[in-house]
């Protein structure tokens, strides 16, 4: 028993012996001319924010196909690679690492903050041009070869600020955030910044969790209650919005709910009720209902390509940069034959200049610390969809 | 009102914490080791009752009699295979055992079910108390864990004192080698042990996760901690200890959620924890033994 026992552990050792030396072969093959423009991405295709990067995923391969279709960029074609992070910071380096092998030439992502401020690192050591649709986060675009589409964090709580603000919808105002993400602590500095600047409504009560305890949000929604709030502002992902909404309704709190784009996916979560998110408002730069032809188009694209389902604003910010790519590589005449560096550079000369109609904004244009400028909307959710809102 | 009713959402959460903190507290007292995997096996609870509920639209009941079931039969599997091997092994190897059956559990479902957020529809369809015009809101959900709680910690102190399985745990617990002389099968008993504990963990899922609805891989762990934080609060190895260490955790947590800062609530029950164990480091109602030489 023992020995059949250690024959078989021999056995797989020499398995994965052999496979590392087969992989390491693999790896070799790097130096081949490039008639192609390789451009990689990572993004969550599983875990809780999953729905970000698959929306990513799906409208940029639908861009690549269109792009493609229409004869290239500058005559030649794009190849999209892009890799499952799990929205973690260590396996997006890791997988930046698989498109690095892959021969990455452009970095189109990555889709969630964290994993992309710390790709971002490793691009800017490699000299590797990289676009984030949704990195949202300022330490994102600490490097100068890194470039947002969303807007940025600080950007988001201001702008929600001045939309509260602007049209009216609260006096008292609460704010439930996670205190351990970036993310949502980066808006809630700059919303209470500008709501105390602007004395347009009062920010009545604060409330925070974090990512072990955003389980029972009773004291939170109590105290919010009590302060007589009739806005609650969500700077926040949806998992954990979705757990307000029930609470809230449990406890009869019935406040406009108001977020950022992580409440985008709140309908996606697997057997939530959509009715409770009736009236959630959401300051996301693209509404799917929108009339023009562009984003027409888009959704009809997207539906068709993913049964049905109803693209959101990753999916607008992603067919977008892959847009922005190529109008910038054209600009700069750019061809797959140059180095890494050639191509960083040169974008980077070139996306500022950049004056972008997409459907995420007209007339987009960056600012050479990375940020976009472009006029925030806000969405509605009717009837299980989003519509754009009017007052 | 402000006071009442955190003191409501405080015991609702404690006695959670409480049921949990019962199967940490029998495995301990009786087995001498702790069950970290005890809060995965509530979450593998939470997954079987959402599966039946929802994706095969059975009967609520069932699919509860089938996740007592299943996990009761996972922990005597677990017990079988991981821990009694490690009988005579040092306590230290033992617990990081535990440790390891509670990632692999984690992992499993992980693999199986993804690490998507998926929503728990209360099992519990008690109507909410609606008390001083709509001020006081106390949810179903409360009351039923409030009741089953005290149900389950009476229950289990008639079947320790009174049965005989349960004298021969208390013999067990104190001292193995006697109770095996004296006729008791330890090995049964402690299976019997690990059997109530994960039926016991079921019941927490149905519980926690009627309040708390979102379901995940990880959602086993916090839980899991921090009731074995109550179960050594209230002194671990004593029944009457894990409620009353339970419930003092939860009401802490609310309340310095309430009146102080929701961000400091998790620092402030830990600083409580550690003053305490300071004080009296048996816990509440832990037991003090004389070391014999």
């Amino acid at each position: 028993m023992k020995k059949s026992l250690r024959k078989l552990f021999c056995l797989g050792l020499a398995v994965t012996l052999v496979a590392t030396a087969f992989s390491a072969c693999g790896q070799k093959e790097e130096t081949k001319a490039k008639d192609k423009f390789y451009i990689g991405g990572t993004g969550p295709l599983t875990g809780g924010a999953a729905i970000y990067g698959n929306a990513v995923k799906n409208a940029a391969e639908i861009a690549v196909e269109e792009i493609n279709a229409a004869g290239g960029i500058n005559g030649y074609q794009v190849e999209f690679k892009f890799v499952d992070d799990e929205h973690n910071a260590e396996k997006a380096v890791s997988g930046y690492n698989i498109l690095k092998d892959w021969g990455i030439q452009i970095m189109m992502g990555s889709v969630t903050s964290g994993p992309c401020t710390a790709v971002a690192d490793k691009t800017n050591l490699d000299s590797v041009f990289q676009l984030t649709p949704s990195g949202s986060s300022t330490d994102c675009i600490v490097n100068d070869n890194v470039f947002q589409v969303c807007f940025s964090d600080p950007n988001q709580g201001s702008a929600s600020a001045k939309y509260i603000a602007e049209n009216g919808l609260a006096e008292k105002v609460a704010v439930i955030y996670d205190s351990s993400t970036n993310y949502s602590s980066g808006i809630y500095e700059t919303f209470k910044k500008q709501a105390e600047e602007d004395k347009k409504f009062e920010i009545a009560y604060t409330g925070s969790f974090t990512t072990t305890t955003n389980t029972d949000f009773s004291v939170q929604l109590n105290a919010a209650k009590d302060a007589g709030a009739t806005l609650v502002f969500l700077p926040i992902y949806y998992s954990e919005a979705s757990t307000i909404l029930t609470q809230a309704n449990e406890m009869g709190y019935e406040p406009t709910f108001f977020g950022c784009d992580g409440l985008d996916g709140i309908l996606g979560v697997e057997n939530f009720d959509t009715t409770l998110a009736e009236d959630v408002l959401l300051l996301t730069p693209f509404a799917a209902d929108a009339t023009d032809d562009k984003t027409k188009a888009f959704v009809a694209k997207y539906k068709e390509k993913c049964n049905n389902e109803i693209p959101n604003q990753f999916a607008a910010d992603a067919y977008d940069a892959m847009y922005i790519l190529k109008e910038a590589i054209e600009d700069a005449k750019i061809t797959p034959a140059m180095t890494n560096e050639q191509i960083c550079e040169k974008l980077m000369g070139a996306i500022v200049k950049l004056s972008f109609d997409g459907l995420t904004g007209e007339d987009m244009t960056w600012v050479a610390t990375g940020e976009v400028n472009k006029a925030p909307k806000a969405v509605v959710i009717k009837d299980g969809v989003y519509v754009s809102y009017t007052k | 009102m402000k006071f009442i009713s955190a003191l409501i959402n405080g015991v609702n959460l404690g006695s959670i914490y409480a049921i949990i903190a019962l199967g940490y507290t029998m495995v301990y007292g009786i087995a001498k080791m702790l069950n970290f995997a005890h809060g995965d096996v509530i979450m593998i609870g939470g997954y079987i009752t959402f599966e039946f509920v929802y994706a095969l639209q059975g009967n609520i009941w069932v699919a509860m009699l089938v996740t007592v079931l299943a996990c009761t039969v996972l922990g005597i599997v677990v017990e079988k295979i991981a821990y009694k091997p490690l009988r005579k092994a040092s306590p230290l190897a033992v617990l990081i055992t535990a440790i390891g059956v509670s990632y692999f559990l984690q992992n499993i479902i992980l693999v199986i079910k993804g690490s998507d957020t998926k929503k728990y529809e209360s099992v519990i369809n008690v109507p909410n108390l609606v008390l001083a015009d709509g001020e006081l809101i106390i949810k179903g959900t409360t009351i039923v864990t409030i009741v089953t709680c005290l149900v389950i910690m009476v229950g289990l102190t008639l079947f320790i004192n009174k049965t005989k399985t349960g004298r021969s745990m208390l013999a067990v617990s104190e001292d193995k080698g006697a109770a095996q002389l004296m006729g008791i099968n330890v090995n049964r008993t402690i299976s019997i042990t690990f059997a109530i504990g994960s039926a016991l963990a079921a019941i927490a899922s149905f519980l926690y996760f009627s309040a708390y609805d979102s379901l995940t891989p990880m959602s086993g762990s916090m839980p899991g901690i921090k009731a074995f934080i109550a179960a050594v609060f209230g002194g671990i190895g004593s029944i009457p200890g894990a409620l009353i260490g339970g419930i003092t955790l939860g009401v802490i947590e609310i309340f310095a959620g309430t009146y102080i800062s929701t961000n400091m609530s998790e620092a402030i029950v830990f600083l409580v924890l550690i003053l305490m164990l300071n004080i009296k480091p048996t816990g509440i109602l832990g037991k003090k033994f004389k070391e014999k030489v």
